[in-house]
């Protein structure tokens, strides 16, 4: 910090991943107004309190080990390598509280740790945390309305803290151990992000089961409308703008990527492979309108299966959005848009799975399909920037979908909704379920109304007899 | 007495490392910011069970007024 230079990269640094932040606190909002709206009314504040409460939940446990997981887990440990050592990321390290970056106070850690981090721990910190929140609220809304809060704030946190950030220390880390050998790309995380959580919803709501009346006797589903459609959708695009920042957050923004001799400045995806900030924007926005024009054809112009569909665009052309051609990014929006509708409601109908807002087939299956079809789009491009690593191909990606979805994201979901369905404490009871969740609250209302009315006719009585 | 280690913000800039108070005693505060994190989750789901017991006691799992939003 010596230098002007160095120094506007440094702070232009800590300011960008700064603003991705609050740009991503914008899916969290999103995601409480989309959930309460699919609620129904007798359970909007246990529903809005669910998703809430994760915010905290996840954040302490992300500061106590989920930030150590991404640094010391990259080469598995003992799939390729052991743990790594990454006492910047320790919950005691002088690295993870306030710091100019001068001489370290410890021994852990050296200057150069020190001078490197100190601006940097935070904001990164906090870049990811968003991501766990995301993947936390993505399970959140499919299982409204019958999981019990507890239960779901101990899933949220196995998910936020735990097993998307093993996935992202494996496959969403210039050296892990799944992109040194299998060749995995996944820029923007259809399956570090997406397919782990739309897995892992799957898991639960095998356990979990239906909302009560979900299928009729013969097995067919009743359609359960949005109960706000216009907090659903807007609590929809208001996700789509927080999304720009999680494609933002997703990116390196300055650094040198000249090998050998020379320099050459450039943002990078998170592999350190060079990408635009301008190309990002095209691919964005192009696998948007393929969704949503997929999504509106495919539904015959549902609103909320319209503005799902062009979440799924993005979901599915993610993991490619770096290198794709706008057109292409269009494309494959559209194809995983239509894969993820048709596959939400074979689904639903064949194993009787009531996923209350289609996150499995939004996130989940979109996730899946976009990690596979970036296999072969760009099936020999380099995955990372070091020569000795393996190039991108249909195998490795397939593998590394496989990874996200069914053995970070499934099998941890299924495996935590037994271990707390044997506690029984998975889901409400059943009567608590058909009276409402809000049982307490809407009594207290109630109570309150005519408290209210009571009061109103003595001050009437009064104002009667002074006359 | 201090509980920092800046006294002054005039000396050199880059001489400074931690400028939490009580450095060295960051084992401590993650141990007690871990029990908060656990006794949270015990003490809420104590108060979860309560409430729908509680609301199991007083009304069975009747609806309540406003039952005609209850289908919607």
């Amino acid at each position: 910090m010596d230098n002007e230079l160095a120094s506007l990269t440094v702070i232009f640094t800590e300011f960008y991943y700064w603003v991705t932040v609050p740009m991503m606190f914008l899916i969290h909002v999103g995601f409480c107004m989309y959930e309460v709206g699919a609620s129904r009314w007798r359970n909007h504040m246990h529903t809005l309190m669910k998703n809430t409460m994760l915010i905290p939940l996840v954040t302490v446990t992300f500061y106590f080990f989920g930030w150590w997981i991404y640094f010391a887990f990259p080469n598995g440990p003992w799939i390729i390598g052991d743990l790594l050592s990454a006492p910047w990321a320790e919950p005691w390290n002088e690295l993870m509280g306030t710091h100019m970056g001068g001489p370290p106070a410890g021994t852990d850690i050296t200057a150069e740790d020190t001078a490197y981090w100190a601006r940097i721990n935070g904001v990164f910190w906090a870049a990811f945390l968003l991501f766990s929140w995301t993947a936390a609220s993505i399970v959140s809304g499919s299982v409204i309305e019958r999981i019990r809060p507890t239960a779901f704030w101990i899933l949220a946190v196995l998910i936020g803290s735990f097993c998307w950030i093993i996935d992202a220390a494996w496959g969403w880390h210039p050296d892990g151990w799944m992109v040194q050998v299998l060749g995995y790309h996944d820029a923007y995380a259809s399956g570090v992000i997406h397919a782990i959580a739309g897995g892992f919803a799957l898991g639960i709501l095998i356990v979990l089961g239906p909302r009560i009346n979900k299928f009729r006797a013969d097995g067919t589903p009743r359609n359960i409308n949005p109960q706000n459609p216009w907090m659903v959708t807007l609590g929809l695009f208001i996700i789509y703008v927080g999304f720009w920042g999680f494609y933002v957050a997703c990116n390196v923004p300055i650094i040198d990527i000249q090998s050998g001799d020379g320099v050459f400045y450039s943002a990078t995806n998170i592999y350190l492979g060079p990408t635009t900030l301008s190309a990002i924007t095209f691919n964005f926005l192009m696998s948007l309108s393929g969704g949503l024009m997929m999504a509106y054809l495919v539904s015959n112009g549902d609103a909320f299966w319209t503005y799902s569909g062009g979440l799924a665009g993005i979901i599915t052309a993610s993991a490619g959005n770096d290198l794709y051609h706008p057109v292409q990014a269009m494309l494959i929006g559209a194809v995983g848009c239509w894969v993820a509708y048709k596959m939400h409601f074979w689904v639903e109908r064949k194993f009787k799975i009531d996923d209350a807002v289609g996150a499995v087939a939004v996130h989940g299956y979109a996730g899946f399909l976009g990690v596979v079809i970036a296999g072969f789009m760009l099936w020999g491009y380099p995955a990372s920037p070091n020569p000795d690593y393996a190039h991108i191909n249909p195998l490795g990606n397939f593998l590394g979908a496989i990874i996200m979805f069914g053995v970070l994201g499934f099998l941890p979901g299924y495996v935590g909704a037994r271990i707390l369905h044997g506690f029984g404490i998975l889901r409400v009871p059943k009567e608590i379920e058909l009276a409402g969740l809000d049982l307490g609250e809407i009594h207290n209302r109630a109570l309150d109304k005519q408290e209210l009315a009571e009061a109103r006719a003595e001050t009437e009585r009064e104002l009667t007899g002074a006359k | 007495m201090a509980t920092g280690q800046v006294e002054s913000w005039a000396g050199t800039i880059a001489d400074i490392g931690p400028m939490y108070p009580f450095v060295g005693t960051e084992v401590i505060w993650v141990i007690v910011g871990v029990v908060f994190w656990l006794a949270w989750h015990v003490i809420q789901a104590r108060k979860e069970n309560r409430e729908w017991e509680e609301d199991l006691r007083k009304f069975g799992g009747k609806q309540l007024p406003g039952e005609e939003y209850y289908d919607h």
